[in-house]
């Protein structure tokens, strides 16, 4: 048996053991089973058991991008995180990505999903595109280009505020396309079976790939849904009145975001709605801009430790 | 109510109030058990299994699967079909994703190492709160 054929084989059983669930039984299982057992029992990698475990395993439960552990969410967010740094390198200022650490993991820990396995990290990135990503567990970054959009730490919370709430809605996991979790989990259950060798780690680690394209495409080249990003945009609002700051923080940093962004520029302006028809759609939730004030402490520590980032 | 429930993030706190500014009676780590109490709110009343301590956990810090660290080969075998038990550093982990770099050397992994370094603490939250007058709602600091 060709290597190929097993890998092959994992997909082909994983996603028939996820669509039998749908359609009560899974006839194509059945016999992939029976060629499997007829044609690998003494001769190939795949053994009996470890067929049967991979059909149980997909039996178990229908495995969705919901099925991934905290600790596997976070090891596809630090190489997503990995891939979008490659992109825009990060701005090394120890005191700017301290500041926006404090405002950011505070901020995180008012939201409906305050624990994630490793934690929330904020990072700017050296870049005057306006541009931000969140990747999956946490790892949140913000190109100068937006920073400079905001004009105090209440827009500059709402922008953070935003990426949570794509965390939080684990917007990121969902863009991984069904094939890839089927065949993941798949290989996951033939672990249970065995030792897992070289060829599998070797299996995994091409549908972890595949997995990270799907979120990193998503992320920087074709953006989510209106609707996901007007989730983001409630769930922000909703965090910043829970922290204390004015969820018309999110309606300052669009406006001005609407004033800088170039039509058919590369960046937000690719991946996003536009600025104005966000605003339109908080109106309903926050009302129209009313301009809020700023206490000068926070306005202050502002401008020193990051307007000049 | 009445059930048991597995810490499944590397850690969390148990806290005094149903609240993220909640004075932190426990720090609990990835695979420790909770009995809940009340699961009425995402603050979930608990006690933990062993000290015994009462408090407030958030929802998203807990799993009703069973969290087994370092499972050996037998355990494996045994629980990973059975959807009420999580293996941890099973599936997409650390080897995986140190194949991974070694395949796409040019990636920014010491980027994101640094960025996990920038921990705040819980004290560090309030002060910075309270420096820039940040009031939370229904919350004193």
């Amino acid at each position: 048996m060709k290597e190929t054929t097993r890998r092959d084989f994992l997909t082909a059983a994983g996603a028939c053991a996820a669509a039998g669930l749908l359609l009560a039984g899974c006839k194509t299982m059945e016999a992939v089973t029976q060629i499997m057992e007829v044609a690998s029992v003494d001769t190939g990698p795949v053994t009996s058991s470890q067929v049967q475990s991979a059909v149980k395993v997909g039996q178990a439960v229908a495995k969705t991008f919901e099925s991934f552990t905290p600790e596997q969410e976070y090891y596809i967010g630090r190489t997503v995180g990995a891939m979008v740094l490659e992109k825009y390198p990060p701005f090394n200022q120890t005191i700017a990505n301290t500041y926006i650490n404090m405002l950011g993991q505070t901020l995180a820990a008012a939201s409906d999903r305050p624990d994630t396995f490793g934690g929330y990290r904020f990072q700017i990135q050296d870049s005057d595109e306006i541009n931000a990503f969140a990747a999956p567990g946490g790892f949140i970054f913000v190109t100068r280009g937006l920073i400079r959009c905001c004009k105090d730490e209440d827009a500059l919370a709402a922008v953070l505020a935003h990426e949570i709430g794509h965390v939080q809605e684990k917007h990121g996991l969902g863009a991984i396309k069904q094939s890839r979790i089927t065949s993941a989990f798949t290989s996951i259950g033939l672990e249970g079976a065995r030792q897992f060798g070289g060829k599998e780690l070797a299996a995994l680690t091409q549908t972890f790939g595949e997995s990270i394209t799907d979120i990193t495409q998503t992320l920087i080249v074709k953006g989510y849904s209106r609707t996901l990003e007007s989730q983001a945009d409630l769930a922000a609002a909703e965090i910043l009145t829970r922290v204390g700051y004015s969820p018309q923080g999110l309606l300052e940093m669009l406006t001005q975001m609407q004033t800088r962004i170039k039509p058919g520029s590369l960046d937000f302006a690719r991946t996003h709605p536009s600025p104005l028809d966000r605003i339109k759609a908080l109106e309903p939730v926050i009302g129209k801009f009313i301009p809020y004030s700023q206490p000068r402490a926070r306005l202050e520590r502002f401008i020193k430790y990051i307007a000049r980032a | 109510m009445d059930k048991s429930m597995s810490v499944h993030v590397r850690q969390s706190h148990v806290r005094e109030e149903p609240s993220f500014l909640g004075r932190i009676l426990a720090r609990l780590s990835y695979g420790d058990r909770v009995f809940v109490l009340n699961d009425k709110t995402d603050w979930f009343d608990v006690r933990v299994e062993g000290t015994g301590t009462r408090g407030f956990m958030h929802t998203s810090a807990l799993s009703a699967k069973k969290v087994i660290l370092n499972p050996g080969e037998q355990t494996v075998e045994k629980t990973a079909t059975r959807d009420e038990f999580a293996l941890a550093g099973k599936g997409f982990n650390e080897s995986v994703e140190g194949r991974f770099r070694a395949e796409n050397p040019h990636l920014n992994f010491g980027g994101i190492d640094r960025m996990e370094a920038y921990g705040v603490s819980e004290d560090q939250m309030r002060q910075f709160l309270f420096a820039g007058k940040v009031m939370p709602r229904g919350g004193t600091l």
